[in-house]
């Protein structure tokens, strides 16, 4: 077990390692384990094969760890079924990916309601919370944009506003400025600083040395260990 | 203390809603998956819509005519030379009890021309038959132009054509004058008759009285054929008394024909055809299925990052299964409607064409739905389960 679980803990990763079955079998993590606390805004960093992106899976329960556990607002990966896992995802954990995700035929306040789809509140209510989430990221003005329609910028801020609106206990963006120009990226990096201010948690995995160390606490990665974390709180 | 986890929910709208989304975003490939839905649909309900059609306007017929017609006829078998039925025969048939009415029909021999000048075999297939006036009535037939063969007209020199006669003879229009040469007399003709569906034969005759045979022709009116109206509840009973009634000495030279049979067999014929078309039309849906099935499959394999979002967003595999089922369905539906509509469409336009009522079973009409939505669901049921299936981190992976 890694640091002391307490009431502040959001995300907790003990101990876990990843195996893929392949001849020879890939190690992507060796027993990782660290605690994102709530409020807490951090990034892993780490040369591309380190294992960042199998780490974000696991802390997305997309995965499950071979050993190990990983533990999201109280709730054990290990002791959850697959479904429950979705419920975990629906509730707790927001995404953004490098390649946005959006859906292409839908409008950018669909896009950001769709975030909230498998929570089962009502369709008004989503959109009501889709359009209060654009208007305060400054996409007020592209409610009604198909999503195709928009610049790679104004993408990645609707996916944003998309994994925020449902007020999840942690976002995790994978590599949010991997498809955007320096311009862009810098204008990520503040939506995401702004996005924590407002009180969210949040893990950014990045490659960028230079995004990484905009942030607050830093988790290097490499060759699925933990090289350093800023934070000091060791791993085993 | 660990909050509980709400279940991921998807509202039965949200669910319609998402997979008409995903139909909208292709609609190109999604109308031509559902058009060989459409396709089958169509044929199968315009099939059982025109054979509903033409059975109802069968039996239109069949009531018209009236099932309970019987023609006796004098057999062409070996050693029969007139080729006649006894004089009394018509008495006898007319004696029996359900026996309703008759009429007697002799073959009178020579030819039928349009003038005396034309060489004598060219008789252009029209044979002279002499008729009594109750003819048309118990044969079902109608006047097309002029008059029938009233009782005073039966023994004048007059002629009533059928259709096909009148055709080869040139009459047109019946005028009351216009004279014809029959049987080496000059005949007037006043009178056309419309087709005889029950006796087609006489439709190539010259019809002349009885009186008027014998007067001018000097013909025996021996009887070549009866016709006999019967009671239709007892329709079977007379036929196996006609021939030795009809002919006490010889029965085995009696024919006993029941026009409407003919009918009712081609009608029969029909319905093979129609189980036959019905086939097709299951091929053409099956068909139709695999084209979903193969839509679908594409689908699942294209949209692989949508899956992965859907499941990041918090879908259970049950979810994304449903997504894709309803698109299948969906798709299913349209082509259905489509197919149902296309097929009562085509029923309307022959039924038209044909002269009959247009008329579609409804079971046709929820079977045609019933059907696509089965063979849809059946057909994506699978690339369903498969985009279910995939593992979120490797649909996330591939963009």
């Amino acid at each position: 077990m890694s640091g002391p679980l307490n009431a502040q803990t959001i995300l907790a990763v003990a101990d876990a390692h990843k195996e893929y079955p392949s001849t020879p079998p890939v190690h992507a993590l060796r027993g990782v384990s660290f605690n994102v606390n709530k409020g807490e805004l951090m990034a892993v960093v780490g040369p591309s094969g380190c294992g960042k992106s199998t780490l974000l899976h696991l802390m997305g329960t997309l995965d499950r760890p071979s050993s190990g556990d990983v533990i999201v607002a109280g709730h054990r990966v290990s002791a959850l079924s697959d479904s429950e896992l979705s419920s975990l995802r629906a509730h707790h954990i927001g995404f953004v990916f490098q390649q946005f995700h959006l859906l292409g035929g839908l409008s950018a306040i669909d896009n950001v309601a769709d975030g909230l789809l498998y929570t089962g509140r009502p369709r008004n209510e989503r959109r009501e919370l889709a359009e209060l989430e654009l208007r305060r990221i400054g996409m007020g003005h592209r409610l009604d944009q198909i999503a195709t329609k928009l610049s790679g910028g104004e993408r990645q801020r609707v996916a944003t506003a998309r994994a925020v609106v449902g007020k999840p206990s942690i976002i995790l963006a994978d590599e949010p400025t991997g498809s955007l120009d320096t311009k862009n990226s810098e204008a990520m990096v503040e939506l995401i600083t702004e996005v924590h201010a407002g009180g969210s948690t949040i893990v950014v995995i990045t490659h960028n040395r230079d995004i990484a160390e905009r942030f607050p606490r830093i988790i290097e990665m490499r060759d699925g260990r933990i090289e350093r974390d800023s934070a000091g709180r060791l791993s085993l | 203390m660990v909050q509980a986890l709400p279940k991921s929910r998807l509202a039965p709208g949200d669910l319609i809603r998402t997979a008409i989304v995903g139909i909208r975003m292709r609609k190109l490939r999604s109308a031509l998956s559902s058009l060989g839905i459409v396709i089958g649909v169509a044929a199968m309900v315009g099939i059982l819509g025109l054979a509903e059609s033409s059975k109802s306007e069968l039996l239109a017929q069949l009531d018209r005519l009236g099932t309970n017609l019987l023609i006796v006829e004098s057999g062409t078998g070996f050693g029969l030379g007139t080729g006649a039925l006894p004089t009394e025969a018509t008495g006898m048939i007319a004696r029996i009890g359900p026996v309703e009415s008759t009429s007697m029909i002799s073959f009178v021999g020579g030819g039928v021309y349009t003038n005396d000048r034309i060489p004598e075999g060219r008789t252009g297939g029209i044979s002279i038959q002499a008729v009594d006036t109750g003819l048309l009535d118990v044969l079902a037939g109608s006047v097309a132009d002029g008059v029938w063969l009233g009782d005073a007209k039966a023994s004048y020199r007059t002629v009533v054509l059928g259709s096909v006669a009148a055709r080869r003879l040139g009459v047109r229009e019946v005028t009351g004058t216009q004279p014809i040469w029959l049987g080496g007399r000059w005949f007037t003709v006043i009178g056309v008759l419309n087709t005889f569906e029950l006796s087609p034969d006489l439709d190539r005759s010259a019809l002349i009285g009885h009186a008027a045979a014998a007067t001018f022709l000097d013909h025996e009116n021996l009887p070549t054929r009866v016709l006999a109206r019967v009671d239709p509840a007892r329709v079977d009973q007379v036929v196996t008394v006609l021939a030795a009634t009809a002919n006490p000495e010889f029965p085995e030279e009696v024919e006993v024909d029941k026009p409407t049979d003919a009918l009712e067999a081609k009608e029969a014929a029909n319905d093979t055809l129609t189980a036959l078309f019905l086939g097709l039309g299951a091929v053409a849906l099956l068909v139709g299925s695999v084209g979903v099935a193969n839509v679908m499959v594409i689908s699942v394999l294209e949209r692989r990052g949508e899956i992965g979002l859907r499941r990041a967003l918090g879908a259970t595999q049950r979810q994304v299964a449903a997504q894709f089922l309803g698109e299948a369905l969906l798709l299913g539906l349209i082509g259905g409607i489509g197919g149902v509509l296309l097929g009562v469409g085509t029923t309307v336009v022959f039924a038209n064409v044909k002269g009959w009522d247009p008329l579609i079973p409804p079971f046709a009409l929820l079977g045609g739905l019933g059907v696509s939505l089965v063979a849809s669901g059946v057909a994506g049921l699978y690339p369903a389960v498969k985009a279910a299936h995939l593992s979120p981190t490797e649909a996330l992976r591939t963009t």
